[in-house]
């Protein structure tokens, strides 16, 4: 290890495959002080909640937190654009002091009457859960006034974590689940958990779905609706993607409604394939639904795997840094990198669990250096000592690997391009096969392969040419 | 259509904002704080303010943003977050080795009262802060103000930390730059050197957030105002505060504190807003204009006589910053534009748009101020009677789709575009930029709308 310092009681969150007994703790609040990557309970409510596109989201505290959460998630709709607005009650001063019931109810009172919403979102923020603003009697007040469901998302986000907030928004979409008729509803019917549509990826997943023969009742929450998340209890299986944000739902339909679940990734060929086999399994009453998936497998298959193959004779070798939101994302960017024939040199993520890390540790290879809710220095660090030809995060990530000379690539809501399902896997192949091998990265100085603290915080002096990296060594 | 939500109807808000055009207290404290050299922006609340504050400048600048956090818990909010900080401070020097340490407070620490003097006190007789090391702070409520308040904050913090007479005044001029770009800050230094005057510019994020690649993260890049020029502040000859509303505060705590002058004039944007700054400069130390700047006047001049049949009579739509807008609308109005509609979500004050109000009194027609408003209500208006020209940040990209107008992104945030951290918009040179930027998007419009037979080729 290099003397780039690692805080003492960071260093439970970091394990280096092969050379210590497995001990990961995680799951722990974030260390006061440190450049750590996480964000709040509030973030977590607001990215589950904020692609159904016919409610109405209100925020219930001073500007910025609706400022900063203004359209910076690509989750597309087909139709309702509601959810793109920034709706706050922007908090002021004398509101903190007499409290914020009042513009609570003014506000919310008056966004129905404009933009008549199927229902409203009301998130709380720090400042709420502080001054104690009643929000649950103001929903069910202006609930009663106006005759649609007010749900409070209790996302104080001083009050947990991110993944507190995953279970906030669950709560609040929990209290839709039932209200509707499932009248008409196929025995061969799911739901789609855990899918939040950036860059249209929901479609995609609906479009294999569909031609299986099975019905899709409700999306959460990609290209969301309200009154679909009502009837969705009628649905005989949740298949539920990403680890955090919805197992929470999952849970408590099976346990109100006995709807059992399962939990798939669409992500990379493996992954995408197995989601779709265990969706038709569950269906082997009806044979054909399974037949239908194998051909749409291969089908699927065969139409990108010439080009994916190119594309791994490029990007063969080539080393990745790993460090993503959700555990279970990153399960699945080491197959799909794997498929590349590239090497995963360090994973991370902000939110994982005890069960997320053994099973990481058990995917890795020996060397590969696995963190929880690492700060940008560690990240760096590992970058360095590990030669990382390419690092896959979120959007403070990115220009740290640029600074460093490597290649990015998107694998948070920043993305354009939908990374999921077999056109997915084509894109993300392609993605990284363009910023990996891309003729910029000739432009960088040399990339400083040997490092100790007093250079990496102070100092630089360029070496021009000596190590200059190119994409045929 | 993105905003099809927005109805032309207007009705009266009481209490709510939509689409804001302003956001908290603590970004702006954390951009200024980044103007200090070796410096760790570090906010004392939950762990999303931060996060959200560090991606948004991140988006904007396209550049890592280092910052910390309090990460406070639920306990934190109850028994108050000084154990959070004093961890925090030993952690930060620990490990990530900051010169200083800029404290911000939010929301959440304001309100239950956190006495952020008292707790570095505390660091300090713990000897947790290390020997030539600094902490500082600026009180930053979320509730009060906008990012620009926070700005300010930050900057009179420096003052009030660092800033100290040696007795004597030095031939140096203290620029406080405003809530501008590091183009801009590099610009307007590069203007005060021209005149071959001794400056000293805080805050200063040039070469921290417009930073060359590398190949190398570097957590403190090599911009930024150092301890000792912060301190030096106190000694000089005169300040030249530019922007009311983000640099006054420093600029009047600087005289207070160490009888340091101080001019207060608007941004250095256009002709007559350079002109003012060049001139003051003049007074202060009694120097004359160089004749390289003359000469890039000259040809700002030029490029407006050039073109001034395309501005003329130009209905204007602009929503921004405060000091941004004041110093904007007099340009605009200067090129026979007319700026009809102007929204700032910063409550700018009665004063404030009052003086807008001056700029704008020969306008033909109703011109439509609102301080402080939002998009929303912007979009509405221009729903209600169509612009010419749109002028604001990467959101305003959406009202200029919808409603098929020309669009120039200038103010923050741009999320969609490069430059803006690279090329200055203050300044002759800034003005010719943004001249540049204005007719791109008038005749680029001009020529899409042509017909065949109308189409020029020489414009």
């Amino acid at each position: 290890m290099t003397a780039i310092p690692i805080l003492k009681e960071r260093e439970s969150q970091i394990y280096q495959k092969g050379t210590q007994p497995f001990q990961m703790k995680c799951g722990k609040h974030s260390l006061a002080g440190s450049v750590s990557q996480r964000a709040c309970v509030f973030c977590g409510s607001r990215v589950v909640l904020y692609p159904i596109a016919d409610a109405l989201h209100l925020i219930h505290g001073p500007i910025g937190c609706a400022a900063y959460t203004w359209d910076i998630r690509g989750a597309l709709s087909s139709g309702p654009e509601l959810h793109r607005l920034s709706f706050s009650t922007d908090l002021q001063e004398k509101d903190v002091i007499f409290g914020g019931e009042k513009k609570l109810y003014h506000a919310l009172s008056e966004l129905i009457d404009i933009h008549q919403p199927k229902a409203a979102f009301i998130y709380s923020t720090c400042i709420v859960g502080i001054i104690g603003d009643d929000v649950e009697a103001v929903c069910k007040k202006v609930s009663k006034e106006k005759g649609i469901d007010v749900l409070p998302v209790h996302s104080e986000g001083f009050k947990g974590t991110k993944k507190d907030g995953y279970k906030a928004a669950c709560d609040a979409l929990f209290k839709l689940v039932g209200q509707g008729s499932t009248e008409g509803i196929s025995p061969y019917s799911i739901n789609i958990l855990g899918e939040f549509n950036i860059g249209g990826e929901a479609w995609i997943i609906k479009d294999y779905y569909r031609r299986m023969g099975v019905e899709v009742v409700s999306t959460m929450t990609g290209d969301g609706r309200v009154d679909d998340v009502r009837r969705s209890h009628g649905a005989v299986l949740n298949v539920v993607q990403c680890s955090g944000a919805m197992t929470f739902l999952a849970e408590m339909m099976k346990e109100k409604y006995g709807i059992p679940y399962i939990r798939v990734s669409y992500f990379g060929l493996e992954d995408m394939s197995k989601a779709l086999y265990d969706v038709a399994a569950h269906f082997s009453d009806k044979p054909e639904i399974m037949e239908k998936t194998k051909e749409i497998v291969r089908e699927e298959i065969s139409h990108i795997y010439p080009e994916l193959q190119k594309i791994k004779a490029a990007v063969q070798g080539k080393k990745a840094a790993i460090y993503v939101g959700g555990a279970f994302k990153a399960f699945s960017l080491i197959k799909a990198l794997r498929y590349l024939g590239m090497d995963v040199v360090l994973a991370g993520s902000q939110t994982g669990n005890d069960t997320d890390y053994e099973t990481l540790r058990d995917m890795c290879d020996d060397g590969t250096v696995i963190v929880d809710d690492a700060n940008p220095l560690e990240l760096s660090k590992y970058i360095i000592e590990k030669k990382a030809d390419l690092f896959i995060g979120g959007v403070k990530e990115r220009p740290i690997a640029y600074k460093m000379g490597i290649g990015f690539c998107d694998h948070n809501h920043e993305r354009k391009t939908p990374l999921a399902g077999y056109s997915g896997m084509l894109n993300f192949a392609k993605e990284v096969y363009l910023t990996v091998s891309s003729p910029v990265w000739k432009f960088a100085p040399a990339r400083q392969l040997s490092v100790n603290s007093d250079q990496l915080l102070t100092d630089f002096n360029p070496r021009p040419n000596t190590e200059h990296r190119t994409l045929n060594t | 259509m993105l905003l099809k939500h927005t109805t032309s109807e207007i009705k009266e808000r009481s209490a709510l904002t939509v689409n804001p055009a302003k956001t908290c207290q603590p970004i702006g404290a954390m951009y200024a704080s980044l103007g200090i050299h070796g410096c760790l922006p570090h906010s004392h609340g939950s762990q999303g303010c931060y996060a959200y504050h560090r991606s948004a400048l991140t988006r904007h600048y396209k550049e890592p943003v280092m910052a910390a956090t309090s990460a406070f818990t639920e306990g934190a909010s109850v028994f108050g977050g000084q154990a959070n900080l004093l961890q925090a401070i030993d952690n930060m020097f620990t490990v990530y080795n900051p010169d200083i340490i800029a404290v911000h407070t939010t929301c959440l620490s304001e309100t239950i009262g956190d006495d952020i003097p008292q707790i570095v006190k505390k660091a300090e007789a713990d000897g947790k802060i290390p020997e030539g090391k600094y902490v500082i702070h600026a009180n930053t409520p979320s509730y009060v103000g906008s990012h620009v308040t926070g700005f300010s904050n930050m900057c009179k913090s420096m003052v009030d930390y660092f800033s100290e007479s040696n007795g004597h005044k030095s031939k140096t001029i203290n620029l406080i730059p405003g809530y501008v770009e590091p183009s801009d800050m590099e610009e307007i230094r590069r203007i005060a050197s021209e005149m071959k005057l001794k400056t000293i510019m805080f805050p200063d994020t040039s070469g921290v957030l417009n930073g060359p690649m590398t190949g190398r993260f570097k957590m403190y890049p090599d911009g930024g105002v150092t301890i000792d020029q912060l301190k030096q502040t106190g000694s000089g000859m005169g300040t030249v505060a530019m922007g009311r509303l983000a640099s006054m505060a420093a600029a009047r705590a600087l005289d207070n504190k160490c009888k340091v002058p101080c001019e207060i004039i608007d941004l250095p944007i256009g002709l007559h807003g350079t002109d003012a700054f060049i001139d003051t400069l003049r007074h202060i130390a009694g120097v004359n204009v160089p004749d390289s700047l003359t000469f890039e006047r000259g040809q700002m001049v030029d490029i407006i006589s050039d073109m001034h049949q395309y501005f003329y009579g130009k209905r204007v739509g602009l929503v921004g910053d405060p000091d941004q807008l004041l110093a904007l609308t007099k340009f605009l109005v200067s090129l026979d534009m007319h700026p009809v509609y102007i929204v700032t979500g910063t409550p700018a004050g009665k004063k404030y748009e009052k003086a807008l109000r001056e700029v704008v009194k020969d306008v033909p027609g109703e011109v439509k101020i609102s301080v402080p408003g939002d998009m929303y209500l912007f979009h509405q208006w221009i729903k209600q009677e169509p612009v010419d020209l749109l002028i604001g940040n990467s959101y305003v990209k959406y009202i200029a789709k919808d409603d098929d107008i020309p669009y120039v992104r200038y103010g923050f945030p741009i999320l969609d575009r490069v430059g803006h951290s690279y090329f200055p918009t203050v300044g002759y040179k800034g003005g010719m930029r943004l001249l540049e930027k204005i007719l791109d998007a008038l005749l680029d419009r001009q020529d899409r709308d042509a017909t065949d037979i109308n189409m020029e080729l020489v414009m």
